[in-house]
């Protein structure tokens, strides 16, 4: 099975780690993961602000850097979820028949990273540890579009030494919306304070989420309140073991001679 | 084709980002509306939860609504003929002042001065009560949600409970201030505030010669129209007067009478989270001696054929107004109605609003921009409406707009010269490489904290963190990494 990393533009240029993390993860379990280098960003910003035209060349590059690999894999719900929503509807857009064939082979072969641990690896435990107090907001794409349920939050459950605790209104929105936290930054704003209130009303020492992009607002305005509270990516958590601790931030951890 | 005319957007509405600002700062607006959504919206989840057949419902009602759109000419002159056999004077009105003289003559030939509505979004859309001020006529709404409105000179925020954005301190002094006869002793106790609006209602029920409705549905093979309420103000309107005018949007028709089973079971639940509704009215053409002896229905246009007319935004006309969306959404749990500045406000109002109106007023470019794209509206949806989709074709609709009409070339600017970016090797990866330890040292270890131009509005009350310095791709190649393997040992 060969996977391809799909890091996203926004984890390349701000969350490398969550990137590391990902690798720290997958190789431990004995998969290896290649990074195409011609990959860049899947055009959400474009589209979502109704720049569609412009995100088209965006498809086609992603076709082209993700060619040939059985599986394309991302710690972003949702950048996948453009890829599922809305790709389709841009090559037809585009009226190439060749680019409308190629993204009906490659969109289901794109998954987010607890669709390839859970369902196609089998995973239920990743060997994780992680002795904090952590509260898991379920982004809006994951949780509506790609129907993540509930793979992360088993996956957490089952990590070493970890208290989950239970965000209140966890299924509402942060308020980032891409364009929209600018756009409408008022609102955006008003939005993404409750959700500060619900973090900090569960008294966790961690807070992760599916999607940097949402943490970059929710940790945005938090930090604001407390610099008491941790924020990560889940895919962070996942990569914490009992020996190696966080060093997968350091250096690519050896791939594991899994006999799985 | 006719793009809507009149007050579906109120005059004076400001686009949404500065409408919703406004709104924003009525601290106990918010409270109210933050309390109110939750509670439908749990309210809403239990009575869902009840049916192993949700989803097939839904199903079956976005089918049915999407036939009728499909062929609504033959729909609407089968429902023409079964209202005519059965007594019914049909009228067609292809915008709202059309409709408007229509339903003015109509009560201006009974010589009457004072009629009572049903609680209507479509008279709300096309301004009805206004011109009939304008010309001497009182309409007093009887819905008391809708009478609050109105006795308060105030604008609807919901489209189910348009009073949603008052509390009961609010409503209390409304009454004791507007509404005629209200004692000094007045409290703020729901039932007392029921019993006042209950007598000031009954009065004009007994006089009234004419009634103004809407209409939930129309059957097309029967000629029978229905509503929905909970309050029976309804039903004495539809019983007391002589004449009973009602105007209805023309994708209000279904095929059958069986059809209604689906969609009065969507829509109690979808709206006030009820498995039922207190009263349901049907009625099909004058039965002799009962009940009012002349009956109109009006079929508007008013830009709804223009909607149809689009692929994607068609599907906005499928809406039953049963406000699920407006609950379950968290922009307009934030802002309120208001900021929407139309008579729809949330997110079917911000799909439905600019397709009725076409996109030449800066209000209606707005709307579509006035959500996160979270999906909670499509998740309620009774009838499956794809509004995250709608509003993302309608930001594109409304970004041509701009273009056709030379505006906003900073941003088009921005967004060209970042897809390029992004679909050239070199430019990227040597944007970042060289970028990010600048970026780095600059913003220092504290993150950012201020932003000019457009990232003001993020800044305000957001900071950035410290970019890293080196990006993902770099430290991968630092690394050593295999580009192309990602083969399993395994």
């Amino acid at each position: 099975m060969r996977v391809a990393l799909f890091i996203t533009c926004v984890n390349d240029a701000m969350f490398p780690d969550t990137g590391k993390a990902t690798l720290a993860i997958l190789r431990r379990l004995g998969q290896d993961v290649a990074f195409p280098m011609a990959q860049s960003c899947c055009g959400q910003p474009h589209f979502n602000t109704g720049y569609q035209t412009e995100a088209l060349p965006l498809v086609r590059r992603f076709v082209r850097a993700f060619d040939g690999y059985d599986i394309v894999v991302s710690p972003s719900a949702s950048c996948v979820s453009m890829v599922h929503e809305n790709f389709a509807q841009l090559a037809s857009l585009s009226g190439d028949a060749s680019l409308q064939s190629d993204v009906a082979a490659l969109v289901p072969r794109v998954l987010e990273l607890s669709q390839l641990l859970v369902d196609v690896m089998g995973v239920d435990d990743v060997g994780a540890y992680f002795p904090y107090t952590v509260t898991y907001h379920p982004a809006c794409h994951g949780l509506r579009l790609l129907r993540l349920g509930d793979r992360y939050p088993s996956l957490l459950a089952a990590t070493e030494g970890i208290t989950l605790l239970d965000l209140p209104d966890a299924q509402e929105c942060c308020g980032f919306g891409g364009t929209f936290s600018v756009k409408n930054a008022d609102t955006s704003s008003a939005m993404v304070q409750s959700k500060v209130d619900n973090v900090l009303a569960t008294g966790a020492q961690v807070m992760v989420t599916t999607d940097n992009s949402c943490l970059l607002n929710i940790a945005g305005a938090l930090v604001r309140r407390t610099r008491a509270i941790r924020t990560m990516h889940v895919a962070e958590i996942l990569a914490t073991t009992r020996t190696g601790g966080e060093s997968w931030r350091d250096a690519a951890p050896a791939l594991a001679r899994s006999s799985a | 084709m006719s793009p809507a005319t009149g007050p579906v957007v109120w005059a004076g509405s400001k686009p949404f980002p500065r409408a919703a600002r406004t709104q924003l700062a009525k601290s106990e607006q918010r409270a109210t509306l933050n309390r109110v959504t939750h509670q439908i919206r749990r309210k809403r989840a239990v009575v869902v939860g009840e049916r192993d057949d949700w989803e097939e419902l839904r199903r079956a009602g976005e089918q049915i609504k999407t036939r009728v759109l499909r062929h609504l000419d033959i729909y609407l002159e089968q429902a023409e003929r079964s209202l005519v056999a059965a007594g019914v004077t049909v009228h067609w009105a292809t915008d709202a002042d059309h409709a408007n003289r229509i339903v003015h003559a109509l009560v201006k030939e009974t010589g009457e001065t004072e009629i009572v509505k049903i609680k209507s979004m479509v008279t709300a859309e096309i301004g009805l009560n206004e011109f009939l001020a304008q010309r001497g006529i009182t309409a007093v709404e009887t819905d008391l949600a809708e009478l609050i409105v109105q006795l308060a000179d105030d604008l609807p925020s919901h489209i189910v409970v348009p009073a949603i954005h008052r509390n009961r301190r609010e409503i209390r002094e409304i009454f004791a201030e507007h509404l005629p006869g209200a004692p000094d002793t007045l409290t703020d106790e729901p039932s007392e505030l029921a019993r006042q609006a209950r007598r000031h209602l009954r009065e004009r029920f007994l006089r009234a010669k004419v009634a103004v409705s809407g209409a939930n549905f129309v059957v097309a093979d029967t000629g029978t129209l229905c509503i929905v309420e909970s309050e029976g103000n309804g039903r004495m309107c539809l019983t007391l007067p002589q004449r009973l005018i009602s105007v209805v949007g023309i994708e209000k028709v279904i095929p059958t009478f069986a059809d209604l089973e689906v969609f009065l079971q969507l829509l109690p639940r979808s709206s006030t989270g009820e498995r039922m509704n207190p009263y349901t009215s049907l009625w099909t053409g004058v039965t002799p001696g009962d009940g009012p002896q002349d009956l109109h229905v009006v079929f508007l246009d008013n830009g709804r054929t223009d909607a149809l007319a689009d692929p994607v935004g068609r599907q906005a006309l499928r809406c039953i107004r049963c406000s699920a969306c407006l609950n379950s959404c968290p922009v307009y749990e934030k802002t309120g109605g208001h900021a929407y500045g139309s008579v729809y406000p949330g997110p079917i109002g911000a799909i439905l609003t600019p397709q009725l109106r076409g996109m030449d007023d800066p209000v209606d470019r707005a709307l579509p921009f006035a959500s996160s794209l979270c999906g909670a509206c499509y998740e309620v949806c009774p009838v499956r409406i794809n509004i995250p989709q709608v509003l993302t074709h309608l930001r594109a609709k409304a970004v041509e707009h701009d273009r056709v009409h030379g505006r906003h070339h900073l941003e088009r600017l921005v967004f060209r010269a970042v897809a390029k970016a992004f679909d050239d090797d070199d430019l990227y990866a040597t944007g970042l490489g060289l970028g990010l330890p600048v970026a780095h040292r600059v913003a220092g270890s504290d993150g950012i904290h201020w932003l000019p131009l457009a990232g003001a509005g993020w800044t305000k009350s957001r900071d950035l963190p410290r970019p890293p310095q080196r990006s993902f791709r770099d430290w991968w190649s630092d690394q050593g990494l295999d580009a192309a393997g990602g083969g399993s040992i395994s």
